[in-house]
Protein backbone atom coordinates (compact mmCIF):
# COMPACT_ATOMS: atom_id res chain seq x y z
CA UNK A 1 0.00 0.00 0.00
CA UNK A 2 2.50 2.36 0.93
CA UNK A 3 4.08 1.98 -2.32
CA UNK A 4 0.93 2.41 -4.41
CA UNK A 5 0.92 5.58 -2.45
CA UNK A 6 4.31 6.61 -3.15
CA UNK A 7 3.54 6.24 -6.73
CA UNK A 8 0.44 8.45 -6.82
CA UNK A 9 1.24 11.65 -5.35
CA UNK A 10 4.08 12.62 -8.02
CA UNK A 11 0.46 12.97 -10.75
CA UNK A 12 -1.75 14.22 -7.78
CA UNK A 13 0.87 17.18 -7.29
CA UNK A 14 1.47 18.11 -10.90
CA UNK A 15 -2.53 18.09 -11.60
CA UNK A 16 -2.63 20.04 -7.96
CA UNK A 17 0.45 22.14 -9.04
CA UNK A 18 -0.81 22.86 -12.79
CA UNK A 19 -4.66 23.88 -11.75
CA UNK A 20 -3.30 26.26 -8.94
CA UNK A 21 -0.98 27.78 -12.20
CA UNK A 22 -4.27 28.10 -14.46
CA UNK A 23 -6.13 29.87 -11.46
CA UNK A 24 -3.63 32.43 -11.03
CA UNK A 25 -3.12 33.23 -14.92
CA UNK A 26 -6.82 33.82 -15.01
CA UNK A 27 -7.25 35.97 -12.15
CA UNK A 28 -3.84 37.68 -12.02
CA UNK A 29 -4.28 38.50 -16.06
CA UNK A 30 -8.29 38.85 -16.03
CA UNK A 31 -8.82 36.54 -18.73
CA UNK A 32 -12.17 36.76 -19.68
CA UNK A 33 -14.41 32.93 -19.60
CA UNK A 34 -15.13 32.77 -22.90
CA UNK A 35 -11.13 32.56 -23.93
CA UNK A 36 -10.39 30.34 -20.76
CA UNK A 37 -12.62 29.74 -17.68
CA UNK A 38 -10.52 29.62 -14.39
CA UNK A 39 -10.72 26.31 -12.60
CA UNK A 40 -13.34 27.27 -9.56
CA UNK A 41 -15.79 29.01 -12.35
CA UNK A 42 -15.36 25.48 -13.97
CA UNK A 43 -15.41 23.47 -10.35
CA UNK A 44 -18.58 26.04 -9.47
CA UNK A 45 -20.34 25.02 -12.73
CA UNK A 46 -19.93 21.83 -11.98
CA UNK A 47 -21.26 20.91 -8.93
CA UNK A 48 -23.94 23.21 -9.06
CA UNK A 49 -25.42 21.18 -12.10
CA UNK A 50 -24.24 17.81 -10.44
CA UNK A 51 -27.40 16.03 -11.43
CA UNK A 52 -27.68 17.67 -14.89
CA UNK A 53 -23.51 16.52 -15.35
CA UNK A 54 -24.22 13.05 -14.36
CA UNK A 55 -27.41 12.82 -16.22
CA UNK A 56 -25.14 13.89 -19.92
CA UNK A 57 -22.52 11.51 -18.18
CA UNK A 58 -24.66 8.48 -17.95
CA UNK A 59 -26.19 8.91 -21.53
CA UNK A 60 -23.00 9.13 -23.34
CA UNK A 61 -21.54 6.50 -21.24
CA UNK A 62 -24.01 4.16 -22.08
CA UNK A 63 -23.96 4.49 -25.67
CA UNK A 64 -20.33 4.32 -25.45
CA UNK A 65 -20.46 1.20 -22.95
CA UNK A 66 -22.69 -0.35 -25.93
CA UNK A 67 -20.49 0.46 -28.46
CA UNK A 68 -17.61 -0.95 -26.43
CA UNK A 69 -19.02 -4.21 -25.78
CA UNK A 70 -20.61 -4.58 -29.38
CA UNK A 71 -16.93 -3.49 -30.60
CA UNK A 72 -14.93 -5.86 -28.10
CA UNK A 73 -17.27 -8.97 -29.45
CA UNK A 74 -16.67 -8.11 -32.65
CA UNK A 75 -13.04 -7.35 -32.70
CA UNK A 76 -12.64 -10.83 -30.71
CA UNK A 77 -14.56 -12.62 -33.12
CA UNK A 78 -12.85 -11.97 -35.97
CA UNK A 79 -9.36 -11.81 -34.12
CA UNK A 80 -10.41 -15.92 -33.41
CA UNK A 81 -11.28 -16.65 -36.78
CA UNK A 82 -8.55 -15.20 -38.31
CA UNK A 83 -6.18 -16.94 -36.26
CA UNK A 84 -7.92 -20.27 -37.39
CA UNK A 85 -8.38 -19.63 -41.32
CA UNK A 86 -5.54 -18.02 -43.25
CA UNK A 87 -8.41 -17.41 -45.64
CA UNK A 88 -10.44 -15.23 -42.97
CA UNK A 89 -6.97 -13.24 -41.98
CA UNK A 90 -6.18 -12.62 -45.65
CA UNK A 91 -9.43 -10.79 -45.99
CA UNK A 92 -10.25 -9.10 -42.63
CA UNK A 93 -6.47 -7.50 -42.02
CA UNK A 94 -6.61 -5.60 -44.91
CA UNK A 95 -10.46 -4.35 -44.37
CA UNK A 96 -9.59 -3.47 -40.44
CA UNK A 97 -6.82 -1.71 -41.98
CA UNK A 98 -9.04 0.42 -44.32
CA UNK A 99 -11.40 0.55 -41.46
CA UNK A 100 -8.76 2.33 -39.32
CA UNK A 101 -8.10 4.75 -41.87
CA UNK A 102 -12.08 5.87 -42.63
CA UNK A 103 -12.35 8.75 -40.56
CA UNK A 104 -15.03 7.33 -39.10
CA UNK A 105 -16.87 9.79 -36.73
CA UNK A 106 -17.23 11.84 -40.16
CA UNK A 107 -19.57 9.20 -41.11
CA UNK A 108 -22.12 9.85 -38.22
CA UNK A 109 -23.83 11.80 -40.36
CA UNK A 110 -24.75 9.67 -42.94
CA UNK A 111 -25.41 7.01 -40.23
CA UNK A 112 -27.50 9.14 -38.77
CA UNK A 113 -29.52 9.05 -42.28
CA UNK A 114 -29.12 5.35 -42.80
CA UNK A 115 -30.72 4.91 -39.13
CA UNK A 116 -33.45 6.67 -37.08
CA UNK A 117 -31.52 9.93 -36.00
CA UNK A 118 -33.18 10.06 -32.73
CA UNK A 119 -32.04 6.88 -31.52
CA UNK A 120 -28.68 6.43 -29.73
CA UNK A 121 -27.78 3.40 -33.16
CA UNK A 122 -25.46 5.66 -34.76
CA UNK A 123 -23.64 6.73 -31.80
CA UNK A 124 -23.05 3.18 -30.30
CA UNK A 125 -22.29 2.10 -34.14
CA UNK A 126 -19.64 4.29 -34.62
CA UNK A 127 -18.55 3.90 -31.53
CA UNK A 128 -17.96 -0.25 -32.05
CA UNK A 129 -16.42 0.60 -35.44
CA UNK A 130 -13.57 2.72 -33.50
CA UNK A 131 -13.32 0.00 -30.98
CA UNK A 132 -13.40 -2.93 -33.00
CA UNK A 133 -9.57 -2.54 -34.35
CA UNK A 134 -7.60 -1.75 -31.69
CA UNK A 135 -8.94 -5.22 -30.09
CA UNK A 136 -8.70 -6.93 -32.93
CA UNK A 137 -5.07 -5.74 -33.53
CA UNK A 138 -4.01 -6.90 -29.91
CA UNK A 139 -6.05 -9.97 -29.64
CA UNK A 140 -4.90 -11.24 -33.02
CA UNK A 141 -1.16 -10.65 -31.82
CA UNK A 142 -1.84 -12.74 -28.55
CA UNK A 143 -3.26 -15.26 -30.62
CA UNK A 144 -0.47 -15.68 -32.64
CA UNK A 145 2.81 -14.78 -30.69
CA UNK A 146 3.00 -17.85 -28.16
CA UNK A 147 6.47 -18.93 -27.36
CA UNK A 148 7.48 -22.01 -30.11
CA UNK A 149 8.62 -23.94 -27.23
CA UNK A 150 5.19 -24.01 -26.02
CA UNK A 151 3.76 -24.90 -29.21
CA UNK A 152 6.12 -28.18 -30.04
CA UNK A 153 4.86 -28.79 -25.78
CA UNK A 154 1.67 -28.73 -27.01
CA UNK A 155 2.19 -30.52 -30.10
CA UNK A 156 4.44 -33.38 -28.00
CA UNK A 157 1.81 -33.91 -25.61
CA UNK A 158 -0.88 -34.50 -28.58
CA UNK A 159 -2.82 -31.60 -28.33
CA UNK A 160 -5.27 -31.12 -31.15
CA UNK A 161 -5.55 -27.30 -32.91
CA UNK A 162 -8.60 -26.25 -30.37
CA UNK A 163 -7.48 -27.73 -27.29
CA UNK A 164 -4.01 -25.31 -28.13
CA UNK A 165 -6.32 -22.66 -28.92
CA UNK A 166 -8.09 -22.89 -25.58
CA UNK A 167 -5.24 -23.99 -23.23
CA UNK A 168 -2.61 -21.60 -24.67
CA UNK A 169 -3.19 -19.20 -27.39
CA UNK A 170 -6.74 -17.60 -25.62
CA UNK A 171 -5.13 -17.34 -22.14
CA UNK A 172 -1.36 -16.19 -23.59
CA UNK A 173 -3.74 -13.18 -25.84
CA UNK A 174 -5.47 -12.24 -22.44
CA UNK A 175 -2.82 -9.56 -21.60
CA UNK A 176 -2.56 -8.33 -25.19
CA UNK A 177 -6.70 -8.31 -25.06
CA UNK A 178 -6.60 -5.77 -22.22
CA UNK A 179 -3.87 -3.66 -23.93
CA UNK A 180 -6.53 -3.66 -26.51
CA UNK A 181 -9.29 -2.61 -24.06
CA UNK A 182 -7.14 0.04 -22.24
CA UNK A 183 -6.59 2.05 -25.43
CA UNK A 184 -10.26 1.09 -26.91
CA UNK A 185 -12.46 1.77 -23.53
CA UNK A 186 -11.24 5.90 -23.47
CA UNK A 187 -11.66 5.96 -27.56
CA UNK A 188 -15.14 4.77 -27.08
CA UNK A 189 -16.37 7.47 -24.96
CA UNK A 190 -14.55 9.90 -27.01
CA UNK A 191 -16.29 8.13 -30.16
CA UNK A 192 -19.61 8.66 -28.49
CA UNK A 193 -19.48 11.97 -27.33
CA UNK A 194 -18.11 13.39 -30.95
CA UNK A 195 -20.99 11.28 -32.47
CA UNK A 196 -23.20 13.85 -30.61
CA UNK A 197 -22.09 16.73 -32.51
CA UNK A 198 -23.92 15.96 -35.48
CA UNK A 199 -27.42 16.16 -34.45
CA UNK A 200 -29.80 13.78 -32.67
CA UNK A 201 -30.62 13.31 -29.01
CA UNK A 202 -29.51 16.41 -27.16
CA UNK A 203 -28.80 13.98 -23.65
CA UNK A 204 -25.03 13.58 -23.81
CA UNK A 205 -22.05 15.29 -22.92
CA UNK A 206 -21.29 16.23 -26.81
CA UNK A 207 -24.24 17.89 -27.14
CA UNK A 208 -24.23 19.72 -23.80
CA UNK A 209 -20.75 20.69 -24.62
CA UNK A 210 -21.83 22.26 -27.97
CA UNK A 211 -25.15 23.71 -27.20
CA UNK A 212 -23.62 25.35 -24.03
CA UNK A 213 -20.58 26.50 -25.86
CA UNK A 214 -22.90 28.21 -28.23
CA UNK A 215 -24.52 29.35 -25.61
CA UNK A 216 -21.81 31.37 -24.66
CA UNK A 217 -22.18 29.64 -21.10
CA UNK A 218 -18.24 28.54 -21.22
CA UNK A 219 -18.16 27.49 -17.20
CA UNK A 220 -20.82 24.98 -18.14
CA UNK A 221 -19.15 23.95 -21.37
CA UNK A 222 -16.08 23.10 -19.53
CA UNK A 223 -17.83 21.67 -16.60
CA UNK A 224 -18.87 18.83 -18.92
CA UNK A 225 -15.85 19.08 -20.82
CA UNK A 226 -14.69 17.69 -17.16
CA UNK A 227 -17.59 14.85 -16.63
CA UNK A 228 -16.31 13.40 -20.22
CA UNK A 229 -13.00 13.26 -18.80
CA UNK A 230 -14.38 11.94 -15.51
CA UNK A 231 -16.23 9.12 -17.72
CA UNK A 232 -13.05 8.62 -20.01
CA UNK A 233 -11.15 7.80 -16.83
CA UNK A 234 -13.48 5.85 -14.91
CA UNK A 235 -13.81 3.79 -17.92
CA UNK A 236 -10.40 3.49 -18.46
CA UNK A 237 -9.81 2.57 -14.57
CA UNK A 238 -12.31 -0.26 -14.79
CA UNK A 239 -10.58 -2.08 -17.53
CA UNK A 240 -7.71 -1.67 -15.21
CA UNK A 241 -8.96 -3.11 -12.37
CA UNK A 242 -11.01 -5.97 -14.47
CA UNK A 243 -7.51 -7.08 -15.56
CA UNK A 244 -5.85 -7.10 -12.44
CA UNK A 245 -8.99 -9.35 -11.40
CA UNK A 246 -9.06 -11.61 -14.42
CA UNK A 247 -5.38 -11.46 -15.07
CA UNK A 248 -3.45 -10.69 -11.76
CA UNK A 249 0.22 -12.40 -14.07
CA UNK A 250 -0.12 -9.79 -16.33
CA UNK A 251 0.81 -6.77 -13.98
CA UNK A 252 4.37 -9.21 -13.05
CA UNK A 253 7.44 -9.06 -15.11
CA UNK A 254 7.26 -11.46 -18.00
CA UNK A 255 10.27 -13.82 -18.19
CA UNK A 256 12.96 -12.44 -20.51
CA UNK A 257 13.40 -15.36 -22.25
CA UNK B 1 22.54 -60.77 -25.02
CA UNK B 2 19.75 -60.97 -27.27
CA UNK B 3 17.54 -57.90 -27.52
CA UNK B 4 13.86 -57.28 -28.76
CA UNK B 5 12.37 -54.20 -29.93
CA UNK B 6 10.15 -53.74 -26.44
CA UNK B 7 13.92 -53.73 -24.61
CA UNK B 8 14.66 -50.38 -26.93
CA UNK B 9 13.55 -47.15 -25.55
CA UNK B 10 14.92 -45.77 -29.16
CA UNK B 11 16.07 -47.72 -32.66
CA UNK B 12 16.69 -45.01 -35.04
CA UNK B 13 18.40 -46.60 -38.27
CA UNK B 14 19.58 -44.87 -41.15
CA UNK B 15 17.93 -41.21 -39.96
CA UNK B 16 18.28 -38.39 -42.75
CA UNK B 17 17.23 -35.09 -42.11
CA UNK B 18 17.79 -32.81 -45.18
CA UNK B 19 15.99 -28.76 -44.72
CA UNK B 20 15.17 -27.21 -48.27
CA UNK B 21 15.81 -30.02 -50.20
CA UNK B 22 15.91 -29.63 -53.57
CA UNK B 23 17.31 -25.51 -53.13
CA UNK B 24 20.00 -23.58 -53.34
CA UNK B 25 20.05 -23.33 -49.53
CA UNK B 26 19.81 -26.80 -48.91
CA UNK B 27 21.08 -27.68 -45.50
CA UNK B 28 22.07 -31.77 -43.93
CA UNK B 29 20.63 -31.79 -40.27
CA UNK B 30 21.24 -34.98 -39.92
CA UNK B 31 23.04 -37.58 -42.10
CA UNK B 32 22.81 -41.40 -41.98
CA UNK B 33 21.91 -42.03 -38.09
CA UNK B 34 21.94 -44.82 -36.23
CA UNK B 35 20.96 -44.58 -32.29
CA UNK B 36 20.18 -47.45 -30.17
CA UNK B 37 19.04 -46.18 -26.61
CA UNK B 38 18.71 -49.20 -24.25
CA UNK B 39 15.92 -49.48 -21.66
CA UNK B 40 16.66 -47.80 -18.55
CA UNK B 41 20.16 -46.25 -20.28
CA UNK B 42 20.44 -42.50 -20.05
CA UNK B 43 22.42 -41.44 -23.50
CA UNK B 44 23.53 -37.92 -23.54
CA UNK B 45 24.26 -35.99 -27.86
CA UNK B 46 26.93 -33.65 -27.25
CA UNK B 47 28.48 -31.34 -30.44
CA UNK B 48 29.04 -27.90 -31.43
CA UNK B 49 25.93 -25.48 -32.10
CA UNK B 50 24.19 -26.99 -35.64
CA UNK B 51 25.24 -30.62 -35.52
CA UNK B 52 21.98 -31.66 -35.49
CA UNK B 53 21.64 -33.36 -32.06
CA UNK B 54 18.95 -30.99 -31.20
CA UNK B 55 16.94 -31.98 -34.53
CA UNK B 56 17.75 -35.49 -33.69
CA UNK B 57 16.33 -35.25 -30.67
CA UNK B 58 13.12 -33.61 -32.40
CA UNK B 59 12.69 -36.04 -35.03
CA UNK B 60 12.54 -38.85 -31.89
CA UNK B 61 10.10 -36.67 -30.18
CA UNK B 62 7.89 -36.73 -33.90
CA UNK B 63 7.95 -32.62 -33.30
CA UNK B 64 9.84 -32.89 -36.70
CA UNK B 65 9.82 -35.30 -39.70
CA UNK B 66 12.81 -37.53 -40.86
CA UNK B 67 13.58 -37.14 -44.91
CA UNK B 68 14.48 -41.05 -44.65
CA UNK B 69 15.15 -43.82 -42.14
CA UNK B 70 13.21 -45.83 -39.43
CA UNK B 71 12.56 -45.13 -35.91
CA UNK B 72 11.11 -46.89 -33.43
CA UNK B 73 10.29 -45.40 -30.19
CA UNK B 74 9.51 -47.40 -27.20
CA UNK B 75 8.38 -49.90 -30.10
CA UNK B 76 6.35 -47.63 -31.70
CA UNK B 77 6.69 -45.55 -34.60
CA UNK B 78 7.69 -42.10 -33.42
CA UNK B 79 4.44 -40.72 -34.38
CA UNK B 80 2.27 -43.12 -32.39
CA UNK B 81 4.77 -42.88 -29.10
CA UNK B 82 4.06 -39.46 -29.14
CA UNK B 83 -0.02 -39.51 -29.88
CA UNK B 84 0.38 -42.41 -26.84
CA UNK B 85 3.11 -40.57 -24.89
CA UNK B 86 5.35 -42.73 -24.42
CA UNK B 87 7.40 -39.91 -23.73
CA UNK B 88 7.98 -37.10 -21.56
CA UNK B 89 10.20 -33.54 -23.08
CA UNK B 90 11.91 -31.02 -21.62
CA UNK B 91 13.25 -27.74 -23.07
CA UNK B 92 15.85 -25.29 -22.52
CA UNK B 93 13.00 -22.69 -21.52
CA UNK B 94 10.93 -23.80 -18.78
CA UNK B 95 8.09 -23.14 -20.91
CA UNK B 96 5.41 -23.23 -18.08
CA UNK B 97 1.87 -21.06 -18.29
CA UNK B 98 2.09 -17.79 -16.61
CA UNK B 99 -1.61 -17.84 -16.30
CA UNK B 100 -1.41 -21.62 -14.48
CA UNK B 101 0.26 -22.37 -10.81
CA UNK B 102 3.17 -24.10 -10.22
CA UNK B 103 0.66 -27.41 -9.37
CA UNK B 104 -1.25 -26.96 -12.69
CA UNK B 105 1.35 -26.76 -14.80
CA UNK B 106 2.12 -29.91 -13.63
CA UNK B 107 -1.35 -31.28 -14.23
CA UNK B 108 -1.12 -30.45 -17.84
CA UNK B 109 -0.63 -33.26 -19.72
CA UNK B 110 -2.80 -35.22 -17.21
CA UNK B 111 -5.48 -32.57 -18.11
CA UNK B 112 -5.12 -33.06 -21.74
CA UNK B 113 -5.56 -37.49 -21.14
CA UNK B 114 -8.51 -36.38 -19.38
CA UNK B 115 -8.11 -37.32 -15.82
CA UNK B 116 -10.37 -36.06 -13.47
CA UNK B 117 -9.43 -33.40 -10.68
CA UNK B 118 -8.86 -35.22 -8.31
CA UNK B 119 -6.62 -37.88 -9.39
CA UNK B 120 -4.42 -34.88 -11.25
CA UNK B 121 -3.67 -33.09 -8.04
CA UNK B 122 -2.74 -35.83 -6.02
CA UNK B 123 -0.55 -37.06 -9.17
CA UNK B 124 0.90 -33.03 -9.86
CA UNK B 125 1.88 -32.87 -5.93
CA UNK B 126 3.54 -36.11 -6.25
CA UNK B 127 5.22 -35.14 -8.59
CA UNK B 128 6.08 -31.58 -7.19
CA UNK B 129 7.37 -33.38 -4.05
CA UNK B 130 9.75 -35.83 -6.03
CA UNK B 131 11.44 -32.35 -7.36
CA UNK B 132 10.91 -30.86 -3.68
CA UNK B 133 8.58 -27.93 -4.82
CA UNK B 134 5.46 -29.38 -3.21
CA UNK B 135 5.92 -26.09 -1.05
CA UNK B 136 5.56 -23.93 -4.14
CA UNK B 137 2.63 -26.02 -5.73
CA UNK B 138 0.08 -22.55 -5.49
CA UNK B 139 3.05 -19.86 -6.64
CA UNK B 140 2.82 -18.63 -9.99
CA UNK B 141 6.06 -19.88 -12.34
CA UNK B 142 7.83 -16.21 -12.38
CA UNK B 143 7.89 -16.58 -8.28
CA UNK B 144 10.33 -19.62 -8.88
CA UNK B 145 14.08 -19.07 -9.87
CA UNK B 146 15.34 -20.50 -12.85
CA UNK B 147 16.64 -23.86 -10.96
CA UNK B 148 13.22 -24.16 -9.77
CA UNK B 149 11.36 -23.63 -12.77
CA UNK B 150 13.20 -26.33 -14.59
CA UNK B 151 12.18 -28.79 -11.96
CA UNK B 152 8.59 -27.64 -12.43
CA UNK B 153 8.76 -28.58 -16.16
CA UNK B 154 10.74 -31.94 -15.46
CA UNK B 155 8.06 -32.79 -12.94
CA UNK B 156 5.31 -32.02 -15.55
CA UNK B 157 7.49 -34.15 -18.34
CA UNK B 158 7.01 -37.21 -16.12
CA UNK B 159 3.54 -36.53 -15.23
CA UNK B 160 1.96 -39.41 -17.30
CA UNK B 161 5.01 -41.57 -16.27
CA UNK B 162 6.37 -42.02 -19.73
CA UNK B 163 9.15 -44.59 -19.92
CA UNK B 164 11.24 -42.37 -22.35
CA UNK B 165 12.52 -38.82 -21.46
CA UNK B 166 14.03 -36.17 -23.70
CA UNK B 167 15.82 -33.46 -22.90
CA UNK B 168 17.13 -30.65 -24.51
CA UNK B 169 19.75 -29.09 -22.72
CA UNK B 170 17.41 -28.00 -19.81
CA UNK B 171 20.09 -26.99 -17.45
CA UNK B 172 21.70 -24.72 -20.46
CA UNK B 173 19.98 -21.60 -18.93
CA UNK B 174 21.19 -22.09 -15.14
CA UNK B 175 24.18 -20.80 -13.57
CA UNK B 176 26.93 -23.69 -12.66
CA UNK B 177 26.43 -24.45 -9.10
CA UNK B 178 22.52 -24.57 -9.81
CA UNK B 179 23.51 -27.05 -12.87
CA UNK B 180 25.46 -29.25 -10.63
CA UNK B 181 22.42 -29.59 -8.30
CA UNK B 182 20.29 -30.31 -10.95
CA UNK B 183 22.01 -32.64 -12.41
CA UNK B 184 22.33 -35.14 -9.36
CA UNK B 185 18.53 -34.39 -8.98
CA UNK B 186 17.56 -35.52 -11.95
CA UNK B 187 19.77 -39.10 -11.43
CA UNK B 188 18.37 -39.15 -8.33
CA UNK B 189 14.68 -39.10 -10.20
CA UNK B 190 15.79 -41.70 -12.68
CA UNK B 191 17.00 -43.83 -10.21
CA UNK B 192 13.56 -43.80 -8.63
CA UNK B 193 11.32 -43.95 -11.81
CA UNK B 194 13.59 -45.87 -13.59
CA UNK B 195 13.26 -43.70 -17.18
CA UNK B 196 15.43 -44.18 -20.09
CA UNK B 197 16.81 -40.89 -21.09
CA UNK B 198 17.88 -38.96 -24.13
CA UNK B 199 19.84 -35.61 -23.03
CA UNK B 200 21.03 -33.13 -25.27
CA UNK B 201 23.54 -30.51 -24.07
CA UNK B 202 27.32 -29.20 -24.66
CA UNK B 203 28.68 -29.20 -21.61
CA UNK B 204 31.22 -31.97 -21.62
CA UNK B 205 31.01 -32.67 -17.87
CA UNK B 206 27.73 -32.68 -17.95
CA UNK B 207 27.56 -35.60 -20.39
CA UNK B 208 30.03 -37.33 -18.81
CA UNK B 209 29.07 -36.94 -15.27
CA UNK B 210 25.05 -37.98 -16.00
CA UNK B 211 25.51 -40.64 -19.15
CA UNK B 212 26.01 -44.30 -19.52
CA UNK B 213 27.05 -43.51 -22.88
CA UNK B 214 27.99 -40.19 -24.98
CA UNK B 215 27.03 -39.84 -28.67
CA UNK B 216 29.24 -37.41 -30.54
CA UNK B 217 28.01 -35.67 -33.10
CA UNK B 218 30.03 -33.10 -35.51
CA UNK B 219 27.84 -30.58 -38.02
CA UNK B 220 28.15 -30.11 -41.74
CA UNK B 221 26.52 -32.26 -42.05
CA UNK B 222 25.44 -33.50 -39.05
CA UNK B 223 26.16 -37.06 -37.74
CA UNK B 224 27.59 -39.12 -35.27
CA UNK B 225 31.12 -39.44 -35.00
CA UNK B 226 31.83 -41.80 -31.71
CA UNK B 227 30.40 -43.03 -28.65
CA UNK B 228 31.84 -42.95 -25.81
CA UNK B 229 30.70 -45.45 -23.33
CA UNK B 230 30.77 -43.88 -19.53
CA UNK B 231 31.07 -46.47 -16.84
CA UNK B 232 31.67 -44.31 -13.59
CA UNK B 233 29.56 -46.37 -11.13
CA UNK B 234 26.72 -45.03 -8.38
CA UNK B 235 27.52 -40.98 -8.98
CA UNK B 236 27.99 -38.36 -6.03
CA UNK B 237 29.91 -35.44 -5.16
CA UNK B 238 33.06 -37.23 -5.30
CA UNK B 239 32.57 -38.25 -8.36
CA UNK B 240 33.56 -34.91 -10.62
CA UNK B 241 37.01 -34.98 -9.24
CA UNK B 242 37.71 -38.71 -9.77
CA UNK B 243 40.62 -39.74 -12.03
CA UNK B 244 37.83 -41.68 -13.91
CA UNK B 245 35.78 -38.76 -14.59
CA UNK B 246 38.77 -36.78 -16.00
CA UNK B 247 39.81 -39.64 -18.16
CA UNK B 248 36.05 -39.59 -19.83
CA UNK B 249 35.96 -36.19 -20.06
CA UNK B 250 39.15 -35.97 -22.00
CA UNK B 251 38.01 -39.02 -24.50
CA UNK B 252 34.98 -37.00 -25.27
CA UNK B 253 36.49 -34.12 -25.56
CA UNK B 254 39.44 -35.93 -28.20
CA UNK B 255 36.15 -37.49 -29.93
CA UNK B 256 34.78 -33.40 -29.78
CA UNK B 257 37.85 -32.59 -31.45
CA UNK B 258 38.05 -35.68 -34.34
CA UNK B 259 40.99 -36.86 -32.47
CA UNK B 260 39.52 -40.54 -31.57
CA UNK B 261 42.41 -42.13 -29.58
CA UNK B 262 40.78 -43.09 -26.82
CA UNK B 263 40.70 -46.94 -25.93
CA UNK B 264 36.93 -46.21 -24.85
CA UNK B 265 35.88 -45.71 -28.18
CA UNK B 266 32.97 -48.29 -29.20
CA UNK B 267 30.98 -48.52 -32.39
CA UNK B 268 28.49 -46.39 -33.73
CA UNK B 269 25.43 -47.63 -32.51
CA UNK B 270 26.17 -50.29 -30.28
CA UNK B 271 24.30 -50.67 -26.89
Amino acid sequence: MGARLRSIWPPVLIAVLALAAWQLLVVVRNIPPYLLPSPSLIAGNFFKDISLMWGAAFYTGTSALLGLMFGTFLGVLAALLAQRFIVVNNLITPLAAGLAAVPIIALTPILNNMFNITSRTPRVLVTTIIVFFPIFVNVIRGLVQVQPVQLELMRSMNASPRTVLRILRIPNAIPFFFTGMKVAAPLAVIAALVAEYFGGPQEGLGSRIASNAANTAYGRAWAYVAAAIITGLLFYVIVILLERWVAPWTSRPRPAS
Amino acid sequence: MTTTTSDLAVQAQGIWKVFNAGLANEVTALQDIDLVVGRGEFVSLIGPSGCGKSTLLRVIADLTDATQGSLQVAGMSAAQARQEQRYGIAFQQAALFDWRTVRRNVELPLELQGWDKGRRQARAMELLEMVQLADFADHRPWELSGGMQQRVAIARSLAVDPPLLLMDEPFGALDEMTRERMQNELLRIRQETGKSIIFVTHSIPEAVYLSDRVVVMSPRPGRITDVIPVSLGERDDDTREAESFFESVTAVREALRGNPSSPARARVGEV
